[in-house]
């Protein structure tokens, strides 16, 4: 199908990092069913490091694509450099994404910052709230 | 293995239907207005293309305008019922909330213009109730139109009864019979109907071509203005190569009709047993009364956008209701109107099978389908929610 990019065709058939990370530090999830798309991430956090990460998706071929990339970039970074993960960055990985889809990479800049928030509050860690702002999937429990 | 299961989206043109687009394309090439000989020929040709489509479905030449397709059709007829309507004071149109969008956005266009849209329910089974239209219609009512078959989930509407209480209670009666022509028996007589639509590639005809059926004394209003072709209802130039071959595509099926309907209907029937050993998924709309080649069915748990394009990888063509597949926020309007709510209408599947599905292909589609469904719960946070107690199923 064209509808989509190589990059995403591949890491939609073949999603990087799926999967559970039992004991996790810090679990962002992100979406509602009703919209058609939730994303999960599970992060592993060694010092400042994310060691590992994790993935479940519920959604379209660009969500999970959106997904197993953003967990790519993340991984082995420092938590600092996570954070400025940009839905935008997450397209452009991904040799774009089409305009109706972009809410996905949004999604997978969310819902790790919502992993790294979660540690954050685990571990007592102060944070900079403004950084963490809110979902833009509140909107979605409007429409029925 | 390559499995085209998307005939509700279009057929595969038949090779008499080509055939006979190329013969008219090369024989007929004169224009049915032009005075001259090459011209008469083509007016000849025409006129009997409109005799024989006509005549399958039970109406008269007179009674058969050549559209661009189901949609233009639909569109003529619900704006002409519409417009001569209103010219008797008659605002209120009475239709279905599953309807295609041909007519549902037509009739949104009329409402802002004023018209009072009443759009009955289905309930669970995707099925209106003839006592439901009934009650609605009134001294107002100036056009009832339900389709003859769904596109999504292929139930076969009671389009007989609410035509009988139309023409009882004298109401111009509509109905868009894209899915249903070439599938099922269609009669314009007996489905008493004033208005009926149909589009040549949902039975093996050409794309862009279809034809509106407008009952003697039935009024008609021209979308298309600038001449005085087909009868003086839609301007332009016949589009004869196309016509040929749609009336060829639609004699075919026709003679093919009852083998088609049981064979296709078998295949049907197992693919549905196979795949409702799914675990937490449902078939949508009524099992009985539904189109032949129709299967449709939602997997709690999963998307279906993700789920058509894994089936594609394995050489599988389907659709879906998903929000994801049409751009838009919702999904679609036939499922949430069977009672389906958003979570689950995600995930849903159309697979419509047709004249070339094979026992095999039913096979490989029961094999692949519960495996690529699988897959996806096995990434799916909502599905281990599910498993672990979390969420509650509701399939």
């Amino acid at each position: 199908m064209s509808l989509y990019s190589e990059k995403v065709m591949d890491h939609f058939k073949h999603p990087r990092n799926v999967g559970v990370i039992e004991n996790a530090d810090g679990v962002g999830e992100v979406g509602n069913a009703k919209c058609g798309d939730i994303m999960k991430i599970y992060l592993k956090i060694d010092g400042d490091i994310i060691s590992d990460v994790k993935f479940e998706t519920f959604g379209c071929g660009s969500a999970i694509a959106s997904s197993s990339m953003a967990t790519e970039l993340i991984k082995g970074k420092p938590l600092s450099e996570a954070l400025t993960l940009t839905n935008k960055a997450v397209a452009e990985a991904l040799d774009g994404l089409p305009a109706y889809k972009m809410h996905c990479s949004v999604l997978a800049e969310e819902a790790i910052k919502a992993a790294i928030k979660d540690y954050y509050e685990k571990n007592g860690i102060e944070y900079d709230r403004e950084l963490f702002k809110e979902s833009s999937c509140a909107h979605c429990e409007d429409h029925e | 293995m390559y499995v085209y299961a998307d005939n509700a989206a279009t057929t595969k043109l038949r090779p008499e239907a080509l055939e006979a687009f190329v013969r008219t394309a090369e024989e007929y090439y004169g224009n049915p207005s032009s005075l001259h000989t090459a011209g008469q020929r083509a007016k000849e040709e025409l006129n009997r293309c409109r005799e024989r489509v006509a005549a399958a479905l039970g109406g008269t030449a007179r009674e058969i305008v050549f559209t661009s397709g189901g949609s233009e059709s639909d569109n003529q007829a619900i704006l002409s019922a519409a417009y001569f309507g209103a010219r008797k004071g008659k605002r209120k149109i009475v239709s279905t909330a599953i309807e295609h969008h041909a007519v549902l956005h037509t009739l949104e266009k009329l409402k802002k213009e004023g018209f009072e849209i009443v759009l009955l329910p289905v309930g669970e089974r995707g099925i209106v109730s003839a006592a439901d239209a009934e009650r609605e219609i009134d001294d107002d009512t100036c056009l009832v139109s339900v389709m003859l078959a769904n596109n999504e989930i292929g139930t076969i509407q009671p389009v007989k009864e609410i035509g009988a209480i139309c023409r009882a209670r004298k109401v111009p009666f509509h109905t868009d019979a894209v899915q249903a022509v070439g599938h099922m028996p269609v009669n314009v007589k007996e489905l008493n109907c004033d208005y009926l639509a149909l589009s040549a590639h949902k039975f093996g005809g050409p794309r862009g071509v279809g034809a509106l059926y407008v009952r003697t004394g039935t009024p008609l209003k021209n979308l298309i203005e600038g001449g005085a072709q087909e009868n003086g209802r839609r301007a332009g130039t016949e589009n004869l190569p196309a016509i040929a071959a749609m009336t060829v595509a639609l004699e075919t099926s026709l003679s093919r009709l009852p083998a088609y309907t049981k064979r296709v209907s078998a295949l049907r029937d197992e693919l549905i047993d196979n795949l409702s050993k799914i675990p937490h998924c449902a078939l949508n709309g009524d099992r009985e009364a539904r189109l032949p080649g129709n299967v449709s069915f939602c997997f709690e748990g999963i998307e279906g956008e993700s789920l058509l394009l894994l089936l594609d990888e394995e050489g599988i063509c389907a659709s879906s209701g998903s929000a994801c597949t049409s751009g838009s926020l919702d999904p679609s309007h036939v499922l949430l109107a069977i009672g389906r709510v958003h979570d689950v209408a995600h995930g849903s599947l159309r697979l419509t099978l047709g004249e070339d599905t094979t026992e095999e292909d039913v096979a490989y589609l029961s094999e692949k389908i519960p495996r690529v469904v699988e897959y996806l719960r096995n990434m799916s946070p909502v599905w281990r929610d599910l498993k672990e107690g979390k969420r509650t199923y509701i399939l």
